[in-house]
């Protein structure tokens, strides 16, 4: 079984004023590609920090991070950058999308760093639109779509350069019931179908259910089990 | 260009505030290509070749103090001086003080040193031969429906007849034209003659308003110039001359230093205009911080964050401002199509359009600055977490 992430002894440490809070202490995980893990844990245990320190959005204070064979924690703040567009899908609970972009131009944004051209990153785009089935709606601005829907083209465009790797901060916070499950059903096809390994960060026990893993944060340290089987 | 999709999505996020700010950019560039044009004009009367062959010689004292006719024959003497000829400022009313033109009591051969007004040689003649003859320019004839054989009255409003009458009543005989359509506005005149003009006026007989001195090698002009008021050094009515340009400007500059004054309103207009949209600016990038720290998650780089917010001050500085000059540049062709005898040529010239740009540039960065820095120190973690 091939190894996407491995985090060895990290921590993170934040600076309110003169006092430091080590919110993660000597993080030890390895999740293997192809695999959908659910980041489980109360409130400010730290999965914000322990996610966005996996696809890169910020740097550990110690210890090290692996992702497919980089170190990213060694990497400059622009190479880190460059990395991401390559290698990271990013989903949050606010979609984020910009408002005054179609749906299509929304999903096109990360392509618009490569060299493809505008035919190319269109038809790209239209793509990663079909497999979240909002085909019809790549015309549509933001605001013209439901919450789920939103939150689908969102799932289009952290797709659309083909990340090997997506990370999704509570994806369905924002949704019911219904397109909560549609959400967490198209993150499973592509982990399933498409190889993409996905680690999602979930309050909701039923959405921890469509994952193939758990993992329990608690207080900034995992939970003895580590990584486990879902219930 | 590829980008330019995202400037323009941030601007047209908020279309009406948008719009606002481009609106007084709009202004302020209007009002910044029209002042400095005529800044521009004023600034380069000295250096100007045109009518340098002309000299205007007034009095020292005040423009609008009289001078003996006898100097006339004194500066033919004067070496390198072609023609001489002189003119008085009559002031006189059509029908309704708001048709204003200017009128003047002219020689007989103040004409010949204009070449460049287009009267037919019968008419020419026919000035010189009619004692109450006048001549007008093309426009003004349209203006007010003249033909040659009319009689024009004309109200004095500084110098009435000997006998008391105010109306000089004068015969149409040449209507002139110019043929640069920039100098249009000289057709917005009556000439009439000085001989009658001085028999018949109650006072100030035998003086007159000004000298117009052509001089046959423009080169020569400042000593000709200098030669010219030394005749009348130390006398009652010391001289002043100058070439043709100067003399029109230093008659509008009577209303106060331009350069001070066009100085003082662009810095005003443009400090309030660097505060507005400095404001707008950094307002637009505090609603949109979700939106700037996507575009760094997905892989934009701080720099090229930091590129889009100035792109975005910059094209909508560029685009007000131009559209602003371009509004200056019909509304000057209006002024100058409009304006008499002795306003100033105003153009929306090469070097208003370059210091316009460099204008729009620099206040464009200036507004960006702020909000650019913010987008560059933007970090991702925190901007998403609400922070
Ligand atoms: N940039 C920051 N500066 C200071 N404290 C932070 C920062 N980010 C997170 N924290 C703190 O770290 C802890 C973990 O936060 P977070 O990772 O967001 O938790 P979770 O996502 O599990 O709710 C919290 O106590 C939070 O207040
Ligand atoms: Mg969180």
């Amino acid at each position: 079984m091939n190894t996407l992430v491995h985090l060895q002894n990290v921590s993170k440490t934040y600076t309110r004023g003169v006092q430091k809070v080590e919110v993660l202490h000597g993080i030890n995980l390895d999740i293997a590609a192809g695999d959908f893990v659910a980041l489980m844990g109360p409130s400010g245990s730290g999965k914000t920090t322990l996610l966005n320190l996996i696809g890169g959005l910020d740097a550990p204070s110690g210890g090290s991070i692996d992702v497919g064979g980089e170190r990213i924690d060694q990497l400059s703040e622009n190479a880190l950058a460059k990395w991401r567009s390559a290698h990271v899908g990013f989903v949050f609970q606010f979609y984020n999308l910009l408002a005054t972009l179609s749906a299509r131009r929304n999903v096109e944004l990360p392509l618009l760093l490569t060299r493809l051209s505008g035919a190319q990153r269109r038809a790209r785009a239209d793509i990663a639109l079909q497999l979240v089935g909002l085909a019809d709606r790549a015309a549509h601005k933001p605001g013209e779509l439901s919450g789920g829907q939103q939150q689908r083209v969102a799932i289009a465009r952290a797709i659309v350069s083909d990340p090997a790797l997506l990370v999704c901060d509570e994806p369905t916070g924002d949704l019911d019931r219904q397109s909560a499950a549609e959400v967490l059903t198209l993150l499973q096809q592509l982990n399933r179908d498409h190889g993409k390994t996905v680690i999602i960060v979930t309050h909701d026990p039923k959405a921890a259910e469509f994952a193939r893993h758990t993992v329990y944060l608690d207080k900034g340290a995992l939970a003895d089990a580590g990584v486990r089987p879902a219930a | 260009m590829k980008y330019l999709q995202l400037v323009w999505a941030a601007l047209l996020r908020r279309k009406m505030r948008t719009l606002f700010t481009l609106l007084s950019v709009v202004a302020a560039f209007l009002l910044f290509g029209l002042l400095d044009s005529v800044r521009g004009a004023f600034a380069g009367a000295g250096s100007s070749v045109n009518g340098l062959n002309r000299l205007v010689t007034i009095s020292k004292i005040t423009f609008t103090m009289q001078l003996p006719k006898s100097l006339l024959e004194r500066y033919r003497a004067v070496p390198g001086v072609a023609d001489v000829t002189y003119a008085n400022w009559f002031g006189g009313i059509y029908q309704d003080p708001k048709n204003f033109f200017a009128n003047e009591a002219v020689s007989p051969n103040f004409i010949d040193a204009y070449p460049e007004w287009r009267l037919s040689a019968a008419q020419r003649a026919a000035f010189r031969n009619t004692r109450t003859g006048a001549v007008v320019g093309a426009r003004l004839a349209q203006q007010f429906h003249w033909k040659i054989g009319d009689r024009i009255p004309l109200q004095g409003t500084i110098f009435p007849q000997k006998d008391g009458n105010n109306t000089w009543t004068f015969d149409l005989v040449g209507i002139y034209t110019v043929a640069d359509p920039k100098q249009k506005a000289q057709e917005n005149a009556l000439l009439f003659n000085w001989d009658y003009f001085d028999e018949a006026r109650a006072f100030g007989n035998g003086s007159v308003g000004w000298y117009v001195v052509r001089v046959a090698d423009p080169a020569r002009a400042d000593a000709i110039a200098q030669a010219i008021d030394a005749i009348s050094v130390n006398s009652d009515h010391e001289t002043k001359t100058q070439s043709e340009r100067a003399f029109q400007l230093a008659f509008v500059s009577q209303f106060g230093d331009i350069g001070l004054i066009v100085g003082a309103i662009m810095a005003a207009v443009f400090f309030t205009l660097v505060l507005l949209t400095g404001n707008t600016m950094a307002q637009a990038v505090r609603e949109r911080i979700p939106e700037l720290a996507i575009l760094k998650t997905i892989g934009f780089t701080s720099g090229s964050v930091l590129g889009l917010l100035l792109a975005e001050a910059v094209l909508l500085l560029v685009c007000g401002g131009v559209i602003g000059l371009l509004l200056a540049g019909s509304v000057a062709a209006g002024l100058e199509a409009a304006a008499g005898f002795v306003f100033p040529p105003i153009v929306s010239s090469l070097a208003v359009w370059a210091r316009s740009l460099g204008l729009m540039l620099l206040i464009g960065v200036v507004v960006g600055a702020l909000p650019a820095y913010r987008g560059l120190r933007l970090r991702v973690v925190d901007a998403l977490a609400g922070r």
